[in-house]
C-alpha cells in the first residue's frame, strides 16, 4: 500500500467528463481531493491523494495521461525557515486543515506537513517571512 | 507582611532571592496559597513579544569634516526625522524604504544595525555658515556611530482587543491577514505572562523601573501614548479593553536580533516584534492577588476589522484561554484564532529574567514617580477654530 499526492490538469475540452471516480471503480484506489479548482479559462486542476496498490497507481497515472489529463507529482512543499520564525503563531488560524498549529505545551509552531493541501494561504500572512513555498 | 524593594535587592546580592515567572506564579499559589506564597517569593518576571509599531531609535552620528547640518537623513533609502539638532536623528520604526516598500524599513535599520550590519548613511542640507557640508553619504555601524538609543513612545499594552473580519473579501491589518466571512480572529498580548496584566493598578511599575529591553537593559521612561487606564475592569481589577502603556528606553549596544525583530504585515506595513521583561517585586499579598491572574480571567473584546471606522463593532467578550485554544465562537459559528504574539518568546525572557536575578546580575528598582490611573485617551475630532 502506497501513497502518492499528485496534481491533476484537466484541460477545457475534458473538463465536464466524470473521470476521478473510475480511480476507484477500475484501479481499486482511495482517493482524497486535497484541492480543486477551475479556472476562469475553464482547465480544471486538482490536488489529489492516491492510496493504493503501487502498480494500480502506475497504471490509473497512465490511465489518467490517456484521458487527456496531465499528471505532475505534487512537488511543491510548504517550508517553515525555523532561524526567521519567532513562534508568534499568526499563520494558524489562516491555515484550514490544521497543518500549522501551535504546540500545547512548547508554545512552539508545529508543522504536520501531512495536513498540508498547498492552499498557500499562509503564504503572505507570516510578519517575518518565515514561510516559503519550495517548488 | 509587606516587602521593601531594598529587602527584595539585599536577597538578590546573598543569592537568596526566590524568583519565578509568571505563568510558574499561578500554580505556586494554588498550592501554597496568597499567604505563603507573598512570604516566600520575592520576584516574579513577566514578559511580551509581540509587534510594537510605536518604536524607534534616536541616533546621533557624530560630526563629519567639513560638518553639517543634516536636513534630510536616509538610512538604507529609510528616511529617518532629522529636525532637531545637526546631527541627531530619530529612525521610526514604520518608515518604510523609498526603494523597497514595505518589504524593508526603520525596523529592519535598527534590526541591522543591532546584528552588527553596516547601514548606509545619506544626509543633505542646505549649508550654513557653521555647517557648510550639503551633503554626506557614507557607512556606519553601531560600533561606529557616536550614540543610539531605543526610545519607544508606546510598547507593552496592557490588553489588547481580538480583531475579525465579517465582510466577504480578505483584509490585511496590522493584526495579520483576515480570512473573509469570520474566517479566522487574531489576537495579540502574552495574556497571563503580559507585564502591565500582572500588576493592573501600576503598584510597582513606574517610571523610572529597570527593565528587561530587547536583549539589553532598559528604563520606563513615561506612560506611552495612548495610555487609558480608565476603562472597563474585572473585579480582580484586569482591563477588558486596550488599557495601560508604557514608553521604553535603552541603549542599542547590548541588543540582540533575537529579542527585537523587524516584520512586515502585507497591505498594512512595517512593524518590529519587541521583547520586553518587566520583573515585579512580591512587596505584599495583595501583589500575589494580581500575579497569580491566569488567562481565563483575562477577558477582551472580538471586534470587527473590517469596519473602516473609529468605533467598530463588537461581538462580545472571550477569556484568554479561550483564545490560546485555537477557536472561539462568533455568533454561534466556530472560528479558528492564532496569536500574533510569541508566548515562547514571553516565556523565554521571562525565564533570562529570572536567571539574571537569581544570579545577581538584575537589581530592582523602585519607580522614580508613578504611571498615572487617572489619564483619559481623547479622540481627535474635525473642527474649525469656531467649533473648537
Amino acid at each position: 500500500m502506497v501513497k502518492k499526492k499528485l496534481v491533476l490538469s484537466f484541460p477545457e475540452k475534458i473538463v465536464t467528463k466524470p473521470i476521478t471516480y473510475k480511480l476507484v471503480k477500475e484501479y481499486n484506489l482511495e482517493f482524497n481531493i486535497l484541492r480543486a479548482e477551475i479556472t476562469p479559462n475553464m482547465e480544471g486542476r486538482m490536488l489529489i491523494e492516491l492510496k493504493g496498490d503501487k502498480n494500480q497507481i502506475d497504471e490509473a497515472v497512465k490511465y489518467l495521461s490517456n484521458t487527456g489529463v496531465s499528471v505532475q507529482e505534487a512537488a511543491k512543499d510548504i517550508i517553515i525557515d525555523k532561524n526567521l520564525c519567532v513562534d508568534c503563531g499568526a499563520c494558524t488560524s489562516i491555515c484550514i486543515t490544521q497543518a500549522l498549529t501551535l504546540d500545547k505545551k512548547t508554545h512552539k509552531l508545529n508543522f504536520n506537513k501531512d495536513k498540508c493541501i498547498l492552499c498557500e494561504l499562509c503564504l503572505d500572512c507570516c510578519p517575518v517571512s518565515a514561510i516559503k513555498v519550495h517548488i | 507582611m509587606a516587602k521593601t524593594i531594598e529587602e527584595i535587592n539585599q536577597k538578590i546580592k546573598s543569592g537568596e532571592v526566590v524568583v519565578l515567572n509568571a505563568e510558574e506564579i499561578i500554580d505556586y499559589t494554588a498550592k501554597k496559597g496568597v499567604k505563603k506564597a507573598a512570604k516566600e517569593v520575592d520576584v516574579v518576571t513577566t514578559a511580551t513579544f509581540s509587534p510594537m509599531c510605536s518604536s524607534g531609535a534616536f541616533l546621533n552620528f557624530g560630526h563629519s569634516d567639513p560638518p553639517i547640518r543634516m536636513t534630510k537623513v536616509w538610512l538604507n533609502d529609510v528616511p529617518a526625522y532629522t529636525g532637531i539638532a545637526a546631527v541627531d536623528a530619530y529612525i521610526g520604526a514604520t518608515e518604510l524604504s523609498e526603494t523597497e516598500g514595505m518589504k524593508y524599513g526603520g525596523a529592519h535599520v535598527i534590526q541591522d544595525l543591532i546584528s552588527g550590519k553596516p547601514v548606509k548613511l545619506r544626509a543633505t542640507s542646505y549649508g550654513t555658515d557653521c555647517y557648510p557640508r550639503k551633503e554626506i553619504e557614507t557607512y556606519i555601524t553601531l560600533d561606529t556611530i557616536n550614540q543610539a538609543y531605543l526610545f519607544n513612545p508606546r510598547n507593552a499594552y496592557q490588553n489588547y482587543a481580538a480583531a475579525t473580519n465579517s465582510s466577504n473579501r480578505t483584509i490585511y491589518t496590522y493584526m495579520g491577514k483576515l480570512l473573509p466571512r469570520f474566517g479566522n480572529a487574531n489576537f495579540a498580548t502574552a495574556g497571563q505572562l503580559s507585564p502591565l496584566l500582572n500588576d493592573p493598578y501600576y503598584r510597582t511599575i513606574g517610571i523610572g523601573n529597570r527593565i528587561f529591553l530587547a536583549g539589553g537593559e532598559g528604563y520606563i521612561s513615561w506612560c506611552g501614548t495612548q495610555h487609558n487606564p480608565g476603562v472597563e475592569r474585572t473585579a480582580g481589577g484586569t482591563p477588558e479593553h486596550p488599557a495601560g502603556t508604557i514608553a521604553v528606553i535603552g541603549n542599542l549596544k547590548g541588543m540582540s536580533a533575537g529579542y527585537l525583530r523587524a516584520c512586515t504585515f502585507r497591505g498594512y506595513g512595517v512593524s518590529v516584534f519587541m521583547g520586553i521583561g518587566v520583573p515585579i517585586p512580591v512587596i505584599d499579598e495583595e501583589m500575589i492577588e494580581f500575579l497569580r491572574v491566569k488567562n481565563e480571567d483575562i477577558y477582551t473584546e472580538i471586534i470587527d476589522y473590517s469596519v473602516q471606522r473609529r468605533n467598530k463593532p463588537s461581538y462580545g467578550k472571550v477569556n484568554y484561554s479561550q483564545l490560546r485554544s485555537g477557536k472561539i465562537k462568533i455568533n454561534g459559528k466556530s472560528v479558528q484564532t492564532a496569536p500574533i504574539s510569541s508566548y515562547s518568546k514571553a516565556l523565554e525572557i521571562s525565564n533570562i529574567l529570572k536567571n539574571k536575578i537569581k544570579d545577581g546580575k538584575f537589581y530592582l528598582t523602585s519607580p522614580v514617580s508613578p504611571i498615572p490611573l487617572d489619564e483619559k485617551f481623547k479622540s481627535l475630532d474635525i473642527l474649525s477654530r469656531e467649533e473648537l
